[in-house]
Formats: C-alpha cells, structure tokens, sequence
C-alpha cells in the first residue's frame, strides 16, 4: 500500500445485517474461548443447577406434596425456570465486568457495529442456558423426573424458557450498564430474582400462600413461564400461560433491547 | 501548516469537563497528513481526554473536531474505519492468545479472512512475538502486551494513528524498541498524533509538538522553536570558590551583556551568540580574572526547560504507574 492509497480517506463498511451478524459472531466466539480457558465460568450453569434439583427433589420434596402429579415432575419446570432466570439476569454482572476491562476502548474505536459486543454477550449466556437446561433435564430424569408431553412438548418447552432467559439477559444488559459495580448488581439480582421465583408456582402451588399473595404470584411472569413449561413438559399442550408468558417475554424484550443499547452507549461515551 | 491542504486531524474549541473537573477548556490540534504531533504534558493535562475525543470514545462538552474529514461526534464509524489507536493502558483480551487478539481486531475491521491471518502474522512476526504468538495475553510482558496492542491499531493499515503515552511504564530497552516501531510506521506516511509525558520521546519523535497543561495548549512548535523560547544555547561556568562568583560575573560579561548567576550554585552563565572560540575567550578571560573553575559547559536548552519557563514547574512529576492510573481516574 503506497503512502497516498493509505491517505485517502476510507469509507465504513455500510451497518448490514451481515456485519452486525459477524461481528456478534466474533464476540461470541471470545465469549466462548473464555469459557475454554475458564471452565469455572460455567459453575453457575452447571453444578449449581444439578444442586437445585437434588437439594429440592431429595430434601424438600418428600414433604411438600402437590395435586396429581410427583413432585419432581411438578419441581422442574420450576428449576429450570428459575436457574434460566438467574443465569438471565447474571448477563449483567458479566457484562458489567467485561466494562472494567480495556477491551471495551479497542471496540468503541473500531468500524464494527457497537451492539454486537451486548448482542454477542446475550448469544453466548443463552448458549450457556442451553446447556444449564440439558443437565438439568438429565439429573431430573436420574432422580424420577418422568415428562409425559412429548418430543414436541420437550422443545416447546425449552423454547419458551430460552426465550424468557434471553429476554432476562437484556434486562441483565441493561442493569449491568446502569450500575456501578458487578458487586452492587448481585445485591440487586439477590434482592429482587429471588422473592420473584418464591413467590411464583416454581416450586409450590400458589394455591397454598395467602389470597392477595396467591394473586400476586399467578400474575407475575415467573408463574406464567414456568406454567406453561410445566404444562408443556407434562401435557405436551401449551396451556392457559402459553401466550401470555411468550408475550411477557416479548415485551421485557422490547423494552430492554433498546434500553440496555441506550445504557451501554451512555456509560462507554463518558 | 500552511503549505499543506486541510489538516488530517483537526480539532477547535475543544472542551470537556468530568463533574467539577475541567479536563480541557478549550484547545485547537491540527495535523497534516504524514505528520507527527507530540502533545506533550505531566499527568492530569488532558492529553488523553483529548485523544479520547479523537478518536471517538468521549464527546466533548463543546468545539467540533474531524479526522479524516468526518466529524467525530456525526460520523464515528467513518472516523473510526480510518484510525488506529493504541491507549494508555492495553487494550487487550488477556485470556485470548496474541494472535486471537490480532484476528479478533482483524475481523472487526470487517477484513477479509485470509487477510486477517496475513496480516496477524506479519505483524507478530515484525513485533517480535512470534514465540509468544499462541500464548494467553496474560502471560505477555509489559513491552509485549505494548507491542502486541501497537499491532491491533494496525492491523488494517489505518492512516491515522492515535498513541497515548505509548511507551509510559516500560523498561528503557522496550521504550528504545517502540520507538524504532513508530519511527518505521511513520516513514510509511501514516499520520501520528502521540502524546507523551517524556521530553525525549517528544523531541526524538515528533515534527511538531503541542504542550499541554491543566487543560489547554500552553504552546506549540517544533522542538527547536520551542527551545528558542527560552533563549537558545548558554556557556555556563561553576567557579571553584564562592568568593569568585562576582569575578566571575565581571569577566563573563566582557564577552557578553545578560550574565545570570545562580550564587548558590556557584553558577554563571551568558548566552552563545557566537559559538566561534568563546569557550576558549571566556576560559581565558576567566583566568586572567585568577578565577579557578570546576566545571564549563555549553549547555543546550532541553524540553524540561521549556516546560519550567512555561509552566513554572518542572514537566516530569514522579513518572510511574500508580501516577498514570492516578489520570485514568481522573479523566
């Protein structure tokens, strides 16, 4: 390249679908050497999940007792529905370490598209939610985890709780832009994802709380998720909460997308 | 400037404040193209905040800038396809390998696949990383992960390139290496804004050089016009005994009228007008004065000197990591 070649100005390459698509890829594929060089990442996505199952089936199981069903089949649509949850919003605090970091600069002053680096982050932990969902689909056929729906209720189900995972990583997106510290945002997950999945027919019948608890619980989102993969896993039939929960996710997706890309540009501009 | 057409890189009334804290009010940069600007400045002047701006991370509170043509805060993708830049501290993934690193930025350059690896390997093969090449970034050296960084911003040949502080932090030998890498960069005809906070660097670099401080462009020059700031070369003597010092005085400023003195040192000195035998005049008339000496020099202006007649401070604070984080924060 001579000196006056390197002179003229360049021209970006347009923002396609096809550069956003191989840009998200490049961050999925660091994301993914992470992984392979830190197994330990994937903790959260492994071992703690096959914990849930045990800990709920073994321990708590043999005293809770709910209406015609075994409670390791009724317990898992609420496991998975819970750890896909957490893994969700735990985007947030990895994205929130990824902003400590260097690297992020180098992107900002690259010619790529700005949202891979969140799009590519919210790709890789919906892989890793994938994963978490295959294990734990394994222990809780080892522990008596017998689903009645079917090979098409089987990827209904996974689908919708991929999809409410996914929707959650934006809203982890978003939160890990807006706050501070990664330390600050496990507070804010503990606080809040936790009394959510609790109060929710994850694990109990919400017939059980008290009514304006109850009324609470068979409202919010966690329930409906997690109904329609139980009825999904069990029946093979969507249920009442089908819609619903696929329109919540939609909707948290449709709110968060764009906040979290508002969040992200607004901290890295500063 | 005036000989060349727009300037490649050219920034007016720049101005950015973080809280209470104004990072820079108000400064004009200009760089024709194949040059090299040295902004130079101690800790906390702005010069990263400046080339931040630039290269289109931060916008600026006010003034407008464009590089390349395109303005920073309308056109960063067209900005950013255009420039490299290497930051203070290295931008890089310390769990991917050398050459992931470089092939990640490649790929994000949106170049074509078999180019990327080219160019990856040529460019660890230039910057001596060879061995290291397969290697997690985290076991890398400081002059390594320099190196390394300095590669990334060049991965597609960009013709601007932005350095900040490229060599702070590292060993002589590695500070001496970088330098021959920007020196053979820019004997390509890439056009370099660096900033520093070593005089040396500056000098040995830089066709002109920006200083900076608190904020602003205190002055602006080529090394030597900035040395002729302060006046230019000075014969200095250091007499023996401090009884001798006004002896001294009267018999220097037989040869010239702006004698200075510095008692306590022991120290007098007149400006070189006429470099032709005045050493040997002065020593003679010093002795014909029965004034003996320890020490007689021509001492040559230095960059440091500048700064001390611009600022009334010394330019070289305590230069070390802690010190240049110390900025990172504040900025």
């Amino acid at each position: 390249m001579t000196a006056a070649e390197r002179a003229r100005p360049r021209a970006a390459p347009r923002a396609s679908l096809g550069t956003w698509l191989s840009d998200s890829w490049q961050m999925v594929k660091r994301n993914l050497i992470h992984i392979r060089r830190t197994p330990e990442l994937l903790l959260d996505v492994t071992v703690s999940p096959i914990m849930f199952v045990l800990l709920f089936s073994l321990v708590f199981g043999g005293a809770i007792d709910v209406p015609r069903e075994s409670y390791i089949n009724y317990l898992m649509a609420g496991i998975f529905v819970q750890t896909i949850a957490f893994a969700g919003i735990y985007t947030g605090v990895l994205l929130a370490n990824d902003l400590k970091n260097g690297m992020i600069d180098r992107f900002r002053s690259l010619p790529m598209a700005q949202s891979s680096v969140l799009t590519g982050r919210t790709l890789t932990d919906l892989l890793r939610a994938t994963l978490a969902v295959a294990i734990m689909w394994i222990v809780g056929m080892l522990v008596g985890f017998r689903p009645g729906g079917g090979v098409l209720g089987g990827i209904g189900a996974v689908a919708v709780m991929l999809l409410f995972g996914f929707a959650l990583s934006w809203v982890g997106v978003a939160l890990g832009a807006l706050v501070r510290t990664p330390e600050a945002l496990q507070g804010i997950i503990f606080a809040a994802v936790f009394p959510l999945t609790f109060v929710s027919s994850a694990f109990v019948p919400t017939e059980t709380m008290p009514g304006w608890l109850a009324w609470f619980a068979d409202r919010q989102p966690m329930t409906l998720v997690t109904n329609a993969v139980r009825s999904l896993t069990l029946d093979g039939s969507g249920g009442p909460t089908f819609v619903p929960s696929i329109l919540w996710s939609l909707a948290i997706l449709a709110v968060c997308f764009p906040l979290g890309l508002w969040a992200y540009q607004r901290r890295t501009t500063q | 400037m005036t000989e060349h057409a727009a300037p490649v890189i050219h920034a007016r009334g720049l101005e950015k404040h973080f809280g209470a804290t104004h990072a820079l009010r108000g400064i004009d940069l200009d760089v024709p193209e194949g040059r090299i600007l040295a902004v130079l400045g101690p800790n906390g002047a702005g010069k990263t905040t400046a080339v931040r701006i630039l290269a289109t991370l931060t916008r600026a509170d006010a003034g407008e800038a464009t590089v390349a043509g395109y303005d920073v805060r309308r056109q960063p993708e067209m900005v950013r396809a255009n420039i490299g830049l290497t930051g203070q501290f290295a931008a890089l993934d310390e769990l991917l390998t050398g050459r992931e690193n470089l092939e990640m930025i490649g790929s994000l350059y949106h170049l074509p696949v078999q180019r990327v690896r080219e160019r990856a390997a040529e460019l660890l093969a230039r910057f001596d990383l060879e061995d290291a090449a397969d290697r997690a970034v985290k076991t890398y050296s400081g002059g390594m992960r320099r190196r390394l960084d300095l590669g990334g911003s060049l991965m597609a040949e960009p013709p601007i390139l932005f350095l900040d502080e490229p060599t702070t932090g590292l060993d002589p030998r590695s500070r001496l290496g970088m330098w021959d890498l920007i020196g053979e960069l820019v004997a390509g005809g890439t056009t370099l804004l660096l900033t520093t906070q070593y005089l040396e660097e500056a000098d040995r670099l830089a066709d002109e050089i920006a200083v900076m401080d608190h904020g602003r462009v205190i002055a602006r020059g080529t090394a030597n016009e900035l040395k002729g700031r302060i006046g230019g070369e000075r014969l200095e003597v250091q007499v023996t005994h401090a009884e001798q010092v006004q002896a001294a005085h009267d018999a220097l400023g037989r040869l010239a009228p702006d004698v200075r003195v510095d008692a306590g040192a022991r120290r007098v000195s007149i400006p070189v007008t006429n470099t032709d035998g005045i050493l040997t005049r002065a020593i003679r008339e010093l002795d014909a004065a029965g004034v003996s000496l320890d020490d007689a020099s021509v001492h040559r202006p230095t960059l440091d000197d500048v700064f001390l007649v611009l600022t009334g401070q010394p330019a070289e604070p305590d230069v070390d990591g802690a010190d240049a984080r110390a900025e990172q924060v504040a900025v």
